[in-house]
């Protein structure tokens, strides 16, 4: 009689403990999990900051009118192949970030062509309107190369935190999974820049 | 397979972002806002400069920091910038009100190079083109005469000028006050216990009439524990840099505002 009792308690015991240490892990990878899809949205943020750019740079562009067309129809292009590849924050995985990064590089080696090609336009180097946007241009790319940095900074701290045992066994019952990293890139890395 | 491919990955980038990591200056100890790691400016000019932030830093809690650097490390020079504005924490945590001007002096066989790196919080106030146009502006023009203190001078000013009504120091003081009630709170109940003390002291003194030594000695030892913890609660509140001196860096954020130029 008095065993049974025992046992009881000890067998509640446990079940509150494992309860506690589920619970307390959970909250924290769901924290986690949270953190880097802010800064997933962040990262969004500041490519759609570029996309909002480019209808305004083309518009400068094309005042000029003997601008090549085909370097402009090519940012336009890959403008629209980039705006129609959407990643969901829920579900960041290697392929589909991979697929999200390889259209934004093709969106800004597009750009650093075009940049390089307005070189041969003094005019339109000296205009007003498109030191503008050039500035907002460079400082785009650095949002980029910044907010990037700081998600893979997040995903690395989840990643490392759902990793660890024993959160390895909770992390697979509940389905968190890793999260992918950008990939540094030489294109990527080299800002569009216009030497004067 | 696919497990082993990741971890390899996962190691390298691990490694690599400790590797580059290392090569942004510690946060200069005690702290200050103008460091001059390569010999540009004199030192009245650090010191102008200086005084000038400090005071500017303590009326608006907006820090603007200058750092001077002999190379730097292989990074773009805007990388740089952010990367030692979020280490330093340039600015107050939650208002990311910081700025940090960046110099890597002219060498004869490579240029010069300046950043101007703006916080989360004054983006809206100082935006790119704005940087860009104090860079090209304001800077060059006086670093290409070599006149390095005048272009620093003169872009910090305009830098004041366009922050100044952004954040003020009462809307930052709250967080401090908060903390000075605190220290006050702990200095009443402190004074409680040091008053029961010598009240029960007294006692003791009128029950062992004729041995007034240990009293006044124990008297002694009170105040002078009293006045050493006394001066650790001062320390702490200068900590908080309220007044005088350059407190330390906040903790601001930055999200790649700004514009550079070279020379």
């Amino acid at each position: 009689m008095k065993k049974s009792w025992i046992v009881l308690a000890i067998v509640i015991l446990l079940v509150i403990l494992v309860y506690a240490s589920v619970r307390g892990t959970y909250n924290q990878m769901v924290g986690k999990d949270e953190l880097v899809s802010a800064q997933w949205a962040q990262v969004e943020n500041v490519y759609q900051r570029r996309m909002d750019l480019i209808p305004n740079l083309v518009n400068t562009v094309k005042g000029y009118a003997d601008f090549e067309q085909e370097t402009l129809t090519q940012v336009i292009e890959a403008r629209a192949k980039a705006t129609s590849i959407q990643v969901n924050a829920g579900n960041l995985n290697p392929a589909i970030l991979n697929q999200f990064q390889e259209a934004q590089a093709g969106l800004s080696s597009a750009l650093s062509r075009l940049l390089v090609t307005i070189e041969r336009y003094p005019d339109l180097k000296a205009n007003q309107n498109f030191l503008e946007l050039q500035a907002q241009l460079e400082g785009t790319e650095n949002r980029i190369a910044v907010e990037r940095r700081k998600f893979n900074d997040v995903a690395r701290d989840y990643n490392t935190f759902i990793r660890q045992f024993p959160k390895n066994i909770y992390a697979n019952i509940f389905n968190f999974e890793s999260k992918a990293y950008f990939k540094a890139e030489e294109k990527a890395k080299e800002v569009p820049k216009v030497e004067f | 397979m696919k497990l082993k491919s990741t971890l390899i990955i996962f190691s390298l980038l691990l490694f690599f972002s400790s590797i580059f990591g290392q090569d942004i200056p510690e946060r200069p100890r005690p702290p200050r806002l103008v460091n001059d790691f390569s010999g540009f400016l004199s030192g009245n000019e650090i010191f102008q400069l200086e005084k000038k932030l400090v005071s500017y830093n303590n009326k608006t809690s907006t820090q603007i920091a200058i750092v001077v650097v002999e190379s730097l490390q292989g990074y773009d020079i805007a990388d740089f910038s952010f990367r030692l504005g979020e280490k330093w924490g340039v600015g107050q945590k939650g208002f990311d009100n910081g700025i940090v001007i960046l110099v890597k002096p002219k060498r004869p066989e490579e240029k010069g190079e300046v950043f101007i790196a703006v916080g989360y919080g004054l983006e809206g106030v100082v935006p790119d083109a704005v940087s860009k146009r104090i860079v090209e502006a304001e800077i060059l023009p006086e670093f290409n005469r070599g006149n390095y203190y005048e272009g620093l001078n003169k872009a910090v000013n305009t830098l004041v000028s366009l922050t100044e009504g952004e954040f003020t120091a009462e809307e930052y003081n709250p967080q401090s006050e908060g903390k000075g009630f605190a220290f006050s709170t702990i200095g009443i109940v402190f004074l409680l216990i040091l008053f029961s003390i010598i009240g029960r002291l007294r006692r003791a003194r009128y029950h062992s009439l004729g041995h007034n030594i240990p009293f006044w000695t124990a008297m002694f030892l009170v105040g002078s524990s009293g006045r050493s913890h006394g001066s650790n609660f001062s320390n702490f509140s200068s900590g908080s840099g309220s007044f005088g001196g350059f407190g330390g860096f906040g903790g601001g954020g930055f999200g790649g505002g700004g514009a550079g130029g070279s020379w």
